[in-house]
């Protein structure tokens, strides 16, 4: 049985491993802002102007199919 | 056929809007391509984004933009290169690059938040720009230069994102870290709580000794460690707040909070320790994660809502003064008596002063409510908080900015008053109560076992500590106060913190503040009066005069007129004409038309029944036709209101305006109302107070600066807000305007909200006494506490939220789920 030590330990780091993610995660301001990420995510980035007028167009083409 | 047609139509009724802003375009011949613009602010935007390529804004979103304010003077934000400003704006520099907060009140959309990300592809300077779209907020990061922080605010004002700078951004630091200590706190909680409770299953599921003894030391010692953090970190706040309490001599919620907890956890090491048990680890780490979750819970705020704002909010950061050698910007604080300083159209009175050259035409809207600009002249005294209209004025400073007439009422000393020890929550005096109850159940068990047994002895009285540690009644107000605040604030009542709640429910007396308050502040009834009896109304022809001629001006009478006459054409407009303190006039279709004064239309003198600004006489060709005359509008609702408020409380209308309108106000109030007129605002935060010496609970309801002492002084502040994004004085609530007619179902949800409670705490106090009796015999298993604690706290917590909300739903309040 005293295996079950060792799956124990085993099983409380990776928990532990965890915990330190949720308070980087916290302490890194991930969790300050919940709203506008939602919003900047649906926004694209354009590179220059020539590609920036074909993305243009089929975005609007798409948004009129 | 008929389709096309009214294809068309649309199409041409589209045409018609704002390509930037969405407003109507009025004939304004402004137009790039098939584009037209209001105004050639708008037009300015849309060239400049294009000329960037940024016109993904316009797709994003249709007529995204907002009409930039009329182009200011050129040196309004030279302010900001003095060096003592822009390091108080700054959050940090290294030197090379800062970044910097804004508060942009126009923010709005999804395109908003793409272009002011985007700001880098207009000036090379801005390295980047990130958005916290809630907070209404822009952080900046850019190379530093003499005058690139402002570059940047010239850039977002000329694109039609005007941040908002005044006295208050340069001090306000947040702090953001309350709320990422609590998020740990109960992450470390909830990790320790499921770990332990896996350690403790086998104690569950066996009685006997099946368990191997060495697996259950094992599982004990890590039960133990891994509550350590959470005694030392997550529970910390209650223990400090416990000691505060006691140090201070009253007995707070913490304090029976804290025993439990310390029983808990003494008791289990001790258990583990001597070998006799496994100890309740997890019940500790259980109860301190949900008493942290109900924190969180009540934690709720309006992350766009201030509710600190006094006049510092809303006073500029920098004036300029005038020298014998030429001007200069310089920060208000060191503005000193004695100075002179220049007033722009549109610009702030910081100071008392004396009005020494220029035509001054003073908006004291915001401090006293009332809507009518007033005039003065040289030589007259000028108050602070007014906005000049018109154009550029000189003034002497006679008394410094925080020695003002307005200001001064922040020097009073219900400011100074520790806000929070006012309030002695229904939950701290029964705790009172509660732990000296509970603490001499465990002393006379434990005395009870002691002659017979004396680890049986401290068994029942650490069993009575841990059992009758009030964890639901610690939950049940928390809980039923967090989703009360919630509620109200679907209904656009928002509440500065859970506490008010309870103040709410104690009420007795509501002082209203009229102008704005009851009355809408940017809204009137335009009404036009012949100059004779029997004469006719305005011809049709004459409207179109008058609404081509009121269109012009930025006045807010004209304007009032302007958009009570609005679905008349608008006719080509020559020779305009506007004469501060005295009217406009232009010649329209070759006819002169005259709107202002009696004076200025009629060349006779003013008639006394016509003083105060609140009058526009019309003339055409110099025949005079008559006056418009703007009336307050009352908010709709009112009346019904006020009755059913008049039932159970006593109401009082203080108010600045003179008597003209009792009449009108006692068919609101009815005859017990007391009306006072002529207040100032002193006298308003007096009369609270006399209120309160005569021990009355006092709702104070006001919406201007003016009101700002009495919403201190008083009980319960509610700010009235047209739009709560706007400024509002300090107060403990703010309601959007349009839920004022709400306002009684509030009081008495309030109410009920507190009676939740009190059911709540006898709910707790049955799972109390069936604890106890366990607990006196000394025959508390680790199962039965195992058991009771999440049953009854999270059926306490149930009960809160549901009852809440069931209620909520039968007084047809807005509930919003998600």
């Amino acid at each position: 049985m005293s295996v079950i030590v060792i799956l124990i330990s085993a099983s409380l780091f990776v928990a532990i491993g965890f915990l330190v993610a949720f308070i980087w995660a916290i302490k890194s301001g991930q969790f300050d802002d919940k709203y506008t990420p939602s919003i900047r995510m649906l926004l694209d980035e354009k590179k220059d102007k020539e590609e920036g007028a074909s993305n243009n167009k089929s975005y609007k083409s798409t948004k009129g199919s | 056929m008929e389709a096309v047609k009214t294809l068309r139509l649309k199409q041409s009724k589209k045409q018609e809007t704002c390509y930037h802003c969405g407003d109507p375009c009025a004939n304004s011949g402004i137009s790039v391509g098939n584009k037209c613009f209001c105004c050639n602010g708008c037009k300015l935007v849309y060239e400049l984004l294009e000329e960037n390529n940024l016109c993904q804004y316009y797709d994003l979103q249709t007529n995204p933009g907002i009409s930039p304010k009329e182009a200011g003077v050129s040196t309004k934000y030279k302010y900001l290169e003095d060096e003592s400003v822009r390091s108080k704006l700054i959050n940090f520099t290294d030197g090379n690059t800062s970044t910097v907060t804004f508060y942009i009140p126009s923010m709005h959309c999804a395109s908003c938040v793409w272009l002011l990300e985007s700001l880098y592809k207009l000036n090379p300077l801005i390295v980047q720009s990130k958005v916290d779209f809630l907070k209404k907020e822009l952080t900046v990061t850019y190379e530093e230069t003499a005058n690139s922080l402002r570059q940047i605010v010239e850039l977002l004002s000329s694109i039609g994102y005007e941040p908002e700078i005044n006295l208050d951004s340069l001090q306000k630091k947040v702090d953001k870290d309350s709320n990422r200590q609590l998020y740990i706190k109960i992450g470390v909680a909830g990790f320790a709580f499921a770990n332990i409770m896996m350690f403790s299953f086998p104690d569950y599921l066996s009685q006997q000794d099946q368990v191997e003894s060495f697996l259950k030391n094992f599982f004990s010692y890590l039960s133990f460690l891994l509550a350590l953090p959470v005694l030392f970190y997550s529970a910390s706040d209650y223990f400090k707040s416990a000691l505060h309490g006691w140090k201070q001599r009253s007995i707070n919620m913490d304090v029976p909070i804290s025993l439990g907890i310390l029983a808990l956890f003494i008791r289990s090491s001790f258990e583990i320790f001597l070998g006799h048990g496994t100890g309740y680890m997890d019940s500790f780490t259980g109860l301190v994660f949900l008493l942290l979750v109900g924190k969180l819970f009540e934690k709720k705020t309006y992350d766009t809502l201030s509710f600190e704002r006094d006049y510092k909010s809303y006073f500029p950061v920098a004036v300029t003064r005038k020298h014998v050698d030429g001007e200069t910007s310089i920060p208000l604080e060191k503005l000193e008596v004695g100075n002179r300083i220049i007033i722009r159209n549109q610009e702030l009175i910081p100071a008392d002063s004396i009005l020494i050259r220029g035509q001054a035409y003073i908006d004291y809207s915001f401090v006293t409510g009332e809507s009518a600009p007033v005039e003065k002249v040289s030589g007259d005294l000028v108050y602070a908080g007014g906005r000049q209209i018109g154009g550029t004025i000189e003034l002497d400073v006679i008394k410094d900015v925080n020695q003002s007439y307005l200001t001064e009422l922040w020097n009073d000393e219900s400011f100074t008053k520790d806000q929070s020890s006012r309030v002695t929550t229904l939950a701290n005096r029964i705790s009172k109560y509660f732990t000296i109850i509970v603490l001499s159940i465990a002393g006379l068990s434990g005395a009870f076992w002691i002659t017979t047994d004396v680890s049986l002895a401290l068994n029942a009285f650490t069993a009575v500590l841990i059992v009758a540690c009030p964890c639901a009644l610690a939950l049940s107000t928390p809980f039923t106060l967090g989703n009360t605040m919630r509620i109200f604030g679907w209904n656009k009542f928002y509440l500065k913190s859970t506490s008010v709640i309870e103040s709410l429910a104690k009420i007795t007396t509501i002082v209203f503040d009229k102008t704005g308050t009851i009355t809408h502040s940017k809204e009137s009834r335009v009404e036009f009066i012949p100059a004779h009896r029997g004469m006719k109304l305005l011809e049709n022809e004459e409207k179109q005069l008058t609404y081509s001629l009121a269109y012009q001006s930025m006045h807010p009478v004209s304007r009032q007129i302007a958009a009570s006459l609005r679905e008349q054409p608008l006719l080509e407009v020559e020779q305009f004409r506007e004469i501060p303190g005295m009217g406009i006039e232009a010649s329209i279709k070759g006819k002169q038309v005259r709107l202002g004064s009696y004076l200025f239309t009629t060349g006779k003198k003013e008639k006394t029944e016509f003083s105060g600004a609140t009058f526009a006489h019309l003339a055409i060709d110099g025949n005079y036709r008559g006056y418009f005359r703007l009336a307050n509008v009352y908010r709709s609702g009112l009346k019904n209101t006020l009755d059913r408020l008049n039932t159970n409380y006593r109401i009082s209308l203080l108010t600045g305006d003179n008597e003209s309108e009792r009449e009108n106000l006692k068919h609101f109030f009815g005859n017990d109302a007391r009306l006072l007129f002529n207040q100032s605002p002193h006298d308003k935060l007096a009369y609270v107070k006399a209120l309160q010496k005569e021990g009355e609970r006092v709702l104070m309801i006001g919406d201007g600066l003016n009101d700002a002492g009495a919403l201190n002084q008083s009980d319960v502040g509610i700010s009235v807000a047209e739009d709560i994004n706007t400024f509002s004085p300090a107060s403990d609530a703010i309601i959007d305007s349009s839920k004022l007619d709400r306002l009684s179902d509030f009081l008495r949800f309030s109410g009920k909200s507190v009676r939740i409670i009190i059911i709540s705490f006898v709910i707790s106090f049955i799972y109390n006494l069936l604890g106890l009796s366990f607990a006196v015999q000394g025959t508390l298993s680790p199962l039965i506490a195992a058991v009771l604690m999440p049953v009854s706290s999270i059926s306490v917590i149930l009960f809160t939220t549901g009852s809440t909300t069931l209620l909520a739903k039968k007084m047809r309040l807005q509930l919003n789920f998600g």
